[in-house]
């Protein structure tokens, strides 16, 4: 009865995740896998390539704005985006339960298709497995892994943000965690609400290539933005300060959450990046985000500092101030 | 009045009073809301907001959670319950753990999904984890209510509701706390009306205002408790008019009384209070899951942690003050109840606490 | 302790006890049982998915008020 075992807190990409992760450095650890970036920075050679890997076991597996194909592919190029490279190259593994119909598994590689030119990327190689009924959570897992061309002279890591620095946001936050919270949760829970699961890997491109200020890049997925911003600053050692008032959160968002007890700084993302670049490169990075289909919404949250290193601080709207912490666990709705 | 303007307001009563003030916020959405919004960083310091007992899933006892865990690993048994209790800790694991292990334990928005669950699976006994002030007590006595008419035989409570009274009145006989008004929980009062507080400024001259939640409505109560304070008065006061009346909701206190009888009832931290607790009424005892599964392992396994939750609870301390808080204590190895529930004072100051300037 | 939002009424159900709201565009069954006469349009209270008190024009108002400054109210 002793024995620790796995919870879903563990994976809910928070403190609980960092567990398993210490067992796999104690046994793996290598300078490079010991980096924790989303892609692994390789050198090949003259070449530096971003090498990067992830599974996807999302339920349900069709929702509101995409399905597991779509979020497979956006999930696997924002990672090897975010690092700072262009991605080229995916692969994509099928787990499959007996019992799957055949219709649904059509839909889902049409759509990780559909996905892939948008991104434009190639599926070069995979791989399919079968296991019994009920080993797959009802239908099917996807593994991806994905090889990319890093960008000459561009390096976006977390730990790079320096006091002075800017934070940008490319849009609302908390869309896609709470509209898979609203299918799945047995919550009843109806709106019109849609995951914003997009390839961002155009976006950075041109970002990378017109703007030399760019100093970190990060994708606020699980653990959503608190994470993606305590990740920036216990990486970059400084301390960051964003304003509340400047967060967009769609009204639906905000409605569940406050339904739910949840906050909107802890959701999941899946279409969106957090931007930190230096103050002169500001005007031109919200220019380019605003230009894009992904970036419209783009915004100027708040700022890195000197003061409390390694510490994410909130400014409220009525003036107070709180610390955000990484998120821990899962989300669970509550009635306190 | 603007939030500057109240700041304001607050910062020249308590000058005037001169002294330190320790207003209790009774209840934990109010700790959560005060952190969340960064309230205490705009008051003066000399204006401390203690927090109380006011987390049902703070004061629910080890014994409770063993319960609720016993039943989860009986056979053919779904455990409904909300979010809040799967990570508390008990004397062997929490409701997490044993999902983990398998066990049908599902967590639910509205206790009506408890019945909907019962209704789907005949086959099986679906326990609902009955936790939860005078706001959530009602809601669990209309499923009661519910299965009976539709003579459901599948469906019961594990019944560990409490009524807040009796503990804001332990903590004014208590010698330790020295609290000089409260914050009265908002949606509590929605059920019981404001008349209940009326005791506290009878017998022990104690300053009650009952609070909204929105970070302006607690200011504004602040301030009404400073004015209280002033003139030396002490009465029930409602801030939070667009929810709370005197009476109250009558159609779920009759609801209530229908299903529940009041019962000595054990609270982490502050031990038994007579009377403090609800168990369900005879006339409907076939959805008591106390009677329908009786404990089978009854010894009690005493944990000595060094845990102080209760005296965290009962506003004798800070969460600082503990010895465990932020070393052996976080919340991702809670060790008290005070740091699992989200709302706990322990995890709000872990979470939130004041930022040093 | 208890999470309660405002929410409106925008049907209800033949069995006098269900009602749908709505909450900032998020819509979910409500149980109704505890509040006198509820009617479509009602602002209510909600928690763990049941009314547990009804607010009128100037309850509403009021909170607007202090939504407004803020984020869109909830009209």
């Amino acid at each position: 009865m002793n024995k620790k075992i796995i919870t879903s807190a563990h994976g809910g990409g928070g403190t609980a995740t960092k567990e398993i992760i210490d067992i796999v450095r104690e046994y793996l650890g290598n300078p490079v896998l010991d980096q924790l970036g989303d892609s692994a920075l390789l050198n090949l050679g003259s070449t530096e390539i971003a090498f990067t890997t992830d599974s996807y076991v999302i339920d349900p597996i069709v929702f509101p704005g995409g399905d597991i194909g779509k979020i497979a592919v956006c999930g696997t190029v924002n990672d090897i985006a975010m690092e700072g490279a262009k991605p080229l190259y995916m692969s994509l593994s099928l787990i499959l339960e007996e019992g799957l119909e055949f219709e649904l598994l059509e839909r889902v590689i049409a759509s990780v298709s559909s996905a892939a030119r948008k991104a434009d990327v190639l599926v070069v190689t995979g791989d399919t497995k079968v296991v019994e009924h009920g080993r797959a959570g009802g239908g099917l897992f996807i593994n991806t892994a994905a090889v990319g061309r890093r960008y000459e002279g561009c390096n976006t890591s977390v730990s790079n943000a320096a006091p002075g620095d800017l934070v940008v946001v490319t849009g609302t936050i908390g869309d896609h965690g709470v509209t898979i919270i609203n299918e799945r949760e047995e919550l009843d829970l109806e709106s019109d609400l849609q995951s914003d699961v997009a390839p961002l890997n155009t976006l950075v491109d041109e970002l990378l290539t017109s703007v030399p200020g760019i100093k970190s890049l990060r994708d606020p997925t699980r653990g959503g933005l608190a994470a993606a911003l305590c990740d920036i600053a216990g990486a970059s050692k400084a301390g960051i300060e964003i304003e509340e008032d400047k967060i967009k959160v769609k009204r639906e968002v905000k409605a569940a959450c406050d339904l739910l007890g949840f906050d909107p700084l802890n959701i999941a993302n899946e279409g969106k990046a957090v931007i930190v670049c230096s103050e002169d490169s500001a005007q031109k990075v919200l220019e380019i985000c605003s230009d894009n289909e992904f970036g419209r919404e783009s915004v100027l949250i708040g700022r890195v500092v000197s003061e409390h290193p390694e510490t994410v601080v909130l400014r409220t709207r009525m003036g107070g101030k709180r610390i955000v912490d990484m998120p821990r666990g899962e989300n669970l709705p509550r009635i306190c | 009045m603007t939030v500057d303007k109240l700041v304001e307001s607050i910062s020249n009563k308590s000058d005037r009073i001169g002294r330190t003030v320790n207003l209790m916020e009774v209840c934990g959405t109010h700790t959560m809301a005060a952190f969340r919004s960064g309230i205490r960083t705009r008051l003066p310091e000399q204006v401390r907001l203690l927090s109380g007992p006011g987390c049902p899933v703070c004061v629910t006892s080890d014994n409770y959670i063993d319960h609720a865990i016993e039943l989860a690993m009986t056979e053919n048994t779904i455990i409904t319950t909300f979010g809040d209790m799967m990570r508390v800790p008990g004397s062997r694991g929490s409701l997490s753990l044993a999902k983990a292990r398998g066990k049908d334990i599902r967590v639910i928005y509205s206790p009506q999904q408890a019945l909907v669950a019962a209704r789907k699976n005949p086959g099986r006994e679906v326990i609902f984890l009955g936790v939860g002030f005078e706001t959530t007590t009602p809601l669990v006595a209309w499923t009661i209510q519910n299965a009976y008419s539709r003579k459901m035989p599948n469906y019961s409570v594990l019944c560990a509701h409490k009524t807040i009274m009796p503990a804001m009145r332990a903590l004014c006989d208590s010698d330790d706390v020295r609290v000089d008004g409260f914050l009265c929980p908002g949606h509590v009062s929605v059920i019981t009306g404001a008349e209940i507080y009326k005791p506290l400024c009878r017998e022990y001259h104690a300053p009650c205002v009952i609070a909204g939640f929105e970070p302006e409505d607690i200011l504004l109560s602040i301030d009404m408790l400073l004015n209280q304070i002033i003139s030396g008065e002490a009465s029930v006061e409602i801030q939070y008019t667009r929810s709370v009346t005197a009476a109250g909701n009558k159609l779920a206190q009759k609801c209530v009384n229908d299903v529940f009888k009041p019962c000595d009832a054990s609270w982490r931290g502050m031990g038994v209070i007579p009377s403090s607790g609800l168990s369900v009424r005879s006339s409907y005892k076939e959805y008591d899951a106390e009677l329908k599964f009786p404990r089978i392992r009854v010894s009690e396994v005493k944990r000595d942690t060094g845990c102080r939750c209760g005296d965290v609870l009962r506003a004798v301390i800070t969460p600082s003050e503990c010895g465990l808080f932020k070393k052996e204590c976080t919340p991702d190895n809670p060790i008290g109840p005070c740091m699992v529930s989200s709302e706990g004072t322990c995890a709000a100051y872990y979470r939130y606490s004041r930022i040093d300037e | 302790m208890c999470l309660a939002v405002p929410v409106k009424i925008v049907s209800l159900s033949k069995d006098r006890y269900t009602a749908v709201v709505d909450a900032g565009g998020v819509r979910r069954e409500a149980n109704v049982a505890m509040i006198e006469e509820p009617q479509v349009g009602d602002y209510i209270l909600l928690h763990a998915g049941f009314a547990i008190q009804k607010w009128s024009i100037d309850d509403v108002k009021e909170y607007n008020e202090i939504i407004q400054r803020r984020e869109d109210s909830i009209e």
